[in-house]
């Protein structure tokens, strides 16, 4: 019997995937190659599965790194379910609140399933007026973090710790603020990769038979697949050639380092790279956003990523070598909120120092100071400088689409199209491009993580 | 008293004076240094580089190394140093990844001598060799550390940590030719500087980076480090292995180490943040810091003893923009403080209490008796430390008393028996109470029982009470009354849950009576852990500690109890407003007051179906007939809660159980007594409990840890999915030794050799033989 028989039998609708795979990006196939041939992954999946039971697409993707995603999922597992703070339902909405920032309506979906199998109440849900008080006056906190982290100050963080009723523990602040950083970087990862709704979740499935519906629920991406592929056999030599020049550039910063550029030029190379990182465009259109019901989680939509430069707003560089996670962020977490801190270290370092030493097609080649450029450059469009880094060195190594994938998928996610992760790196593989995503969301983390860090600890001395 | 400073001789003529003092920077420090004659100090941060002079009341500004209309990143200094040898020569690591020197001798208005550009990222230590002159070594963020020679422009060797960051260089005062290396991942390691290729030594010293480490300035082999993980530790480099002989735990993670000159046992910390004073520790002490420098606003980045050979003066520079000069005599010193005082229960009940010698002893010398010397071990007893002269601690004697608590009357066996024979299920309501009733009253707890009997007449259907109509009708006021009672035995009962409840907290102690001459003790004890409230807390009535049990156990003894059950005839005419008291320990206070008390004899008299009987005469006419069950359920409620404050879970949960729809429940009381009963190993009633509670999070912990996790018999590592095939060995794990098939279902296995296989053939086989059946030659037993 077959199933079309049963459901009119029993009259059950069966729903059917909308997507093929789990990402919208990356063939199917590739993805789901990885947990067969890679017994570590494999391992990591049955894991996950046997915690949540469940295996979202982010872990999917993410399996092209077991290594890293181990760290992912421990972490998120400790953020979520473990001894901490906050309730778990608290979290799963602090989460809901973070994407909603960013329109990711594949992490909300998530977590709102989440949140009301912890009990959370349904009522929050309406939207942020219906939620306790306390949260609400996180959002202002959330609001700057997802896109201006720069701003916060000492202030907004006694705002919350002194609210009389309504107030904020340092712990619990500390707790809210890794959620929040972790989530506004997971939305990131989310949208550059082109993660498809899970087949539970709204959107993520369909009960119109196959044949009739050509319909598609991508509510955010607007990628136009066809017509990439027949642009794709034209570019492929050119992109060969591509992977070739980097190859080559990096081979000439590595030999003639010594070319000495003087003090004032450094400090000018920062800045140029700053400003510059505003003007590359991050996205065509404007009018994309989306609507969907994630809005009724966050008041202001207009409050968005902006070029400070551009705007004419000036921001004071932030001295990484004045604040950093591995001596000042990692303490302060530790100290409100044990082994948080020594497991966003374990994975700050992993994706970090992730290699396998590969290129593309090319074996055996040190990708250190690719990923550092990758790295520093999201810091540096966080205003964050490294006294140490020769930030001509992002020029010649990052080109320009590139940059601007970057730039979409850290400052405003929701824009980033299947167009623009086809034409970065293209003759890269797809765990690579999946690898840069990992460097990006983390990144990303680290940058919110050390502005609202240091608000804190100016706050407390 | 302290012993203060003795001037040194090695200070030579000018010795060191001063007092404490600050100036202001304009700037953040990240590091100081001091030059070799301690006249001046040398202050560097991201936007200050200067030079101050040490007067006696002041810091003077004498130079100003930041020049230039724009300044570079090369004077944006990580660290300094200040050569020991050469009263000119300076040293900065700029944040750039430059290590500068600094000739003051120069004519200029710039003093800049050489740059060595050669590290690729931010330099974090810069240390001049202690004699000799030219050398200078440096530590970098890229896992380098290159040595310098200042004659040449080139580094002359280079060591390699091998790709992790370099936090801390320091040359060994003592050996010419070794340096130690602090690392970000925790290791130290010790190189000799003429063999570039390779460490002598590498040891983890901490988890996480190790932000700092000193020589000692005498004893050659210890090393002092400390690390993010908020510990400094002392290690003894001299044996084969590094070797921790000392270890302080500090408040937040450690930024700077440096040893006191002139103290054998003495080293100053800072901290990298939140806190923000310098402490001096005496490593012996490691509890306690020694003494406590607490000026700075903001983190503390460097710090610096004034003088090689004097341990009176320390310096630091601060993120607050503050330049100071500590004079250790003005020092907080902690320990003058602190309140040695110190509480702990043993693992059968006993408790220690040690406290100030002087606040303990009172009057009562009489009741030292030496520790351990015969039974009685209930008196303060004293010991000393012996004194070390080489320690400069105030000296503090404390008392010890130990008190014993009598194992017998702390048995639990009541809570064993009552847990096993109670019904909880199974039979009309009626029939339950009746039987839990009679329960309570044979393990000689008659207030439970009476409670029991009191439910059934409240809650029973009055259709069905032919007998015990007119006790339903007078349910209310017993009740109430009933409830006065009951916390007078629920002294008793509760005070084994009271004993290991939080600290903090303040119980009173019950009375102990004696029927023999009637003498009432009151022992009142505060337990006041916090200890800020100082030694006044504490009071130890003398005499009464001769013959008093400090343990509230003891009133399971049958004698007093006998003298608390006749309370209830006395007490409730009086005592109707105390219903609405909640608290335990102000009944308790009440109870001692009364004068009904004393006077009671143990007599079996008035137990409480009279009682029950005699009240009903009073309250008759004051209530209708046939009250509705909801009626009760406050004063149930209220009784149940009042059960469970005294620590009888049991009752409560049992009281739940068998009343069943007819009252809301509280989960938590569930959950503590499921957690007592799987205490005493009594699993059938816990689970028992767990099946019959109505809450869906009781009910689920049925269903937790029902896994079981097994090693493959092959290659002896853990199987991950299924049961019978190894992921690794690729081999069915579990195979039946008798028939040989993979046993998918129930396997048998001996704990001895791990052979095993289907239960039926196993079974079979053991019949005819007692040896395993793989024929390992074990004997096999199965239990």
């Amino acid at each position: 019997m077959s199933t079309k028989a049963i459901t009119q039998d029993i009259g059950v609708r069966i729903p059917r995937p909308l997507e093929h795979g789990p990402s919208r990006f990356i063939p199917e196939k590739e993805i789901l190659q990885v947990s067969k041939v890679n017994a570590k992954t494999q391992a990591i999946f049955e894991d996950a599965f046997a915690a949540l039971g469940r295996l979202d697409n982010i872990s999917l993707v993410m399996g092209f790194h077991p290594k890293y995603l181990e760290s992912f999922l421990r972490t998120q597992h400790y953020l979520l379910q473990m001894d901490g703070p906050l309730s778990l339902h608290c979290r799963h909405y602090i989460g809901i609140m973070a994407a909603a920032r960013h329109q990711c309506s594949y992490l909300v979906n998530l977590h709102v399933n989440d949140f009301l199998q912890v009990g959370g109440d349904s009522k929050w849900l309406n939207g942020l007026e219906d939620a306790p008080e306390k949260l609400q006056h996180l959002e202002e906190l959330n609001k700057i973090l997802a896109h201006r982290p720069w701003l916060v100050t000492k202030a907004h963080i006694e705002q919350l710790l002194k609210a009389e009723e309504h107030s904020w523990s340092l712990a619990e602040l500390i707790h809210a603020v890794v959620l929040l950083t972790h989530y506004h970087s997971l939305a990131s990862f989310t949208f550059g990769c082109g993660i498809s709704p899970e087949i539970h979740c709204d959107g993520g499935h369909t009960f119109r038979p196959p044949s009739v519906s050509n319909y598609c629920t991508c509510d955010i991406a607007n990628g136009n697949d066809t017509l990439d592929e027949i642009q794709g056999n034209h570019a492929l030599t050119d992109a060969l050639c591509e992977v070739e020049a980097l190859m080559e550039k990096m081979k000439q910063l590595q030999e003639c380092r010594d070319e000495e550029a003087s003090q004032e030029e450094m400090a000018t190379r920062f800045e140029t790279e700053k400003t510059e990182s505003m003007r590359v465009a991050a996205a065509e259109e404007e009018d994309s956003v989306p609507a969907r019901d994630v809005s009724r989680h966050f008041e202001d939509t207009s409050y968005g990523y902006k070029d400070f430069s551009r705007r004419g707003e000036h921001v004071p560089t932030f001295r990484a070598q004045d604040y950093s996670w591995e001596d000042h962020g990692y303490s302060l977490v530790n100290r409100l909120y044990p082994d948080v801190g020594q497991l966003l270290d374990e994975k700050f370092q992993i994706a970090y120092n992730l290699t396998y030493n590969t290129m593309a097609m090319h074996r055996d080649v040190d990708t250190s100071m690719l990923r550092r450029a990758i790295w520093n450059y999201i810091h540096c469009m966080f205003g964050i400088k490294y006294d140490d880094y020769d930030y001509g060195e992002i020029n010649q190594l990052l080109d320009r689409s590139f940059k601007a994938y970057i730039k979409t998928v850290v400052c405003s996610p929701e824009k980033t199209t299947k167009r623009m992760y086809d034409s970065f790196w293209r003759q890269f593989k797809h765990s690579e491009k999946v690898h840069v995503n990992l460097l990006l969301m983390e990144a990303r983390m680290q940058a919110e993580l050390l502005y609202a860090l240091r608000a804190i600890t100016h706050y407390m001395t | 008293m302290e012993k203060m400073a003795r001037v040194t001789t090695a200070l030579g003529s000018n010795t060191i004076s001063g007092c404490t003092m600050f100036c202001h920077l304009d700037a953040p420090a990240n590091a100081i240094s001091v030059c070799r004659d301690a006249a001046q100090v040398v202050v560097a941060g991201r936007n200050i580089f200067k030079i101050y002079a040490l007067e006696e009341e002041q810091f003077v500004e004498k130079l100003n190394l930041r020049v230039g209309r724009k300044p570079s990143l090369n004077f944006s200094c990580a660290d300094v140093m200040w050569h020991q040898m050469d009263e000119n020569l300076l040293a900065t690591a700029a944040t750039n990844g430059a290590v500068v020197t600094w000739n003051l001798g120069k004519p200029s208005r710039n003093k800049q001598d050489q740059l060595f550009t050669e590290h690729k990222r931010t330099v974090n230590k810069v240390c001049f060799h202690p004699t000799e002159v030219h050398m200078l070594l440096s530590g970098s963020q890229d896992g380098y550390m290159k040595c310098f020679d200042l004659r040449k422009k080139e580094s002359v060797s280079t060591f390699s940590g091998q790709s992790e960051s370099v936090r801390d260089v320091q040359f060994s005062i003592r050996d010419y030719f070794t340096f130690a290396a602090s690392f970000e991942n925790g290791n130290v390691q010790l190189w000799d500087i003429r063999r570039p290729d390779r460490y002598e030594r590498m040891f983890t010293a901490h988890n996480g980076p190790v932000f700092c480490c000193d020589w000692h300035p005498e004893d050659r082999g210890w090393l002092a480090t400390g690390g993010r993980d908020k510990m400094v530790k002392v290690w003894d480099i001299t044996t084969n292995r590094a070797k921790e002989i000392h270890c302080v735990q500090t408040i937040a993670s450690v930024a700077r180490v440096k040893w006191r000159p002139e103290r054998k046992y003495h080293l100053a910390t800072c901290s990298m943040m939140v806190d923000h004073n310098i402490y001096v520790w005496d490593v012996r002490r490691p509890f306690i810091p020694f003494a406590t420098f607490e000026e700075h606003k903001d983190v503390t980045t460097g710090i610096v003893w004034r003088h090689l050979h004097d341990p009176g003066f320390l310096l630091s520079g601060s993120k607050d923009s503050t330049l100071y000069q500590h004079k250790f005599k003005d020092a907080s010193r902690p320990v003058d403080k602190a309140n040695p005082e110190g509480l702990c229960f043993g693992l059968f009940g006993d408790l220690a209490f040690a406290a100030k010698e002087s606040l303990i002893s009172g009057g009562g010398d009489s009741n030292r008796k030496p520790y351990g010397s015969g039974g009685d071990r209930r008196y303060p007893i004293f010991f000393f430390k012996k004194p070390d002269l080489t320690e400069q601690f105030a000296h503090e004697s404390s008392a010890l008393s130990v008190f014993e608590t009598d194992l017998e009357s702390s048995r639990m066996d009541w809570f064993v028996k009552t847990a096993r024979r109670y019904l909880l299920s199974g039979k009309p309501f009626g029939e339950l109470c009746d039987h839990n009733a009679k329960v309570a009253k044979e393990l000689n707890r008659p207030q439970v029982s009476t409670t029991w009997t009191m439910l059934r007449v409240m809650y029973s259907d009055p259709g069905n009470l032919a007998t015990a109509t007119s006790i339903s009708k007078g349910g209310s006021i017993p009740l109430m009354n009933s409830f006065n009672m009951k916390e007078i035995a629920a002294g008793g009962l509760g005070s084994e849950s009271r004993l290991d409840r939080g600290k903090g907290e303040i119980w009173q102690d019950t009375i102990h009576l004696d029927p023999g001459n009637s003498l009432i003790n009151n022992n009142d004890e505060n337990e006041e852990t916090e200890g800020s409230e100082g030694p006044a807390d504490y009071l130890f009535g003398d005499a009464e500690l001769e013959d008093d049990n400090l343990y509230p156990m003891e009133h399971e003894n049958p004698t007093a109890e006998e003298a608390e059950y006749s309370l209830p005839q006395e007490a409730f005419p009086l005592r109707h407003e105390i219903v609405d008291n909640p608290s335990v320990p102000e009944h308790l206070q009440d109870k001692v007051d009364s004068p009904h008390v004393s006077g009671n004899e143990a007599e079996a008299v008035c137990l409480t179906p009279i009682k029950s009987f005699s009240l009903i005469s009073i309250s008759q006419p004051l209530y209708e007939s046939h009250l509705p069950a909801s009626f009760f359920s406050p004063v149930v409620r209220e009784m149940l809660q009042h059960y469970a404050e005294a620590g009888d879970v049991q009752m409560a949960v049992s009281v739940l159980i068998v009343l069943g729809d007819r009252i809301r429940k509280e989960e938590h009381w569930y959950t503590s007594y499921i957690d007592l009963l799987q205490r005493f190993e009594l699993w059938n009633v816990s689970n028992e409990v767990i099946k019959l509670s109505t809450s869906s999070a009781i009910n689920c912990l049925n269903q937790t840890s029902t896994t079981l996790h097994i090693n493959c018999s092959n290659c002896k590592r853990p199987m991950s999915n299924k049961g019978w095939i190894c992921d690794r060995c690729h081999q069915c794990a579990s195979i039946c030794a008798v028939c040989h098939h993979v046993v998918k279902g129930l396997f048998v296995w001996c704990q001895g050799c791990s052979h095993g296989g289907h239960l039926e053939h196993i079974m079979n086989w053991l019949k005819s033989s007692s040896h395993c059946p793989a024929g390992c030659g074990h004997l096999c037993e199965y239990t």
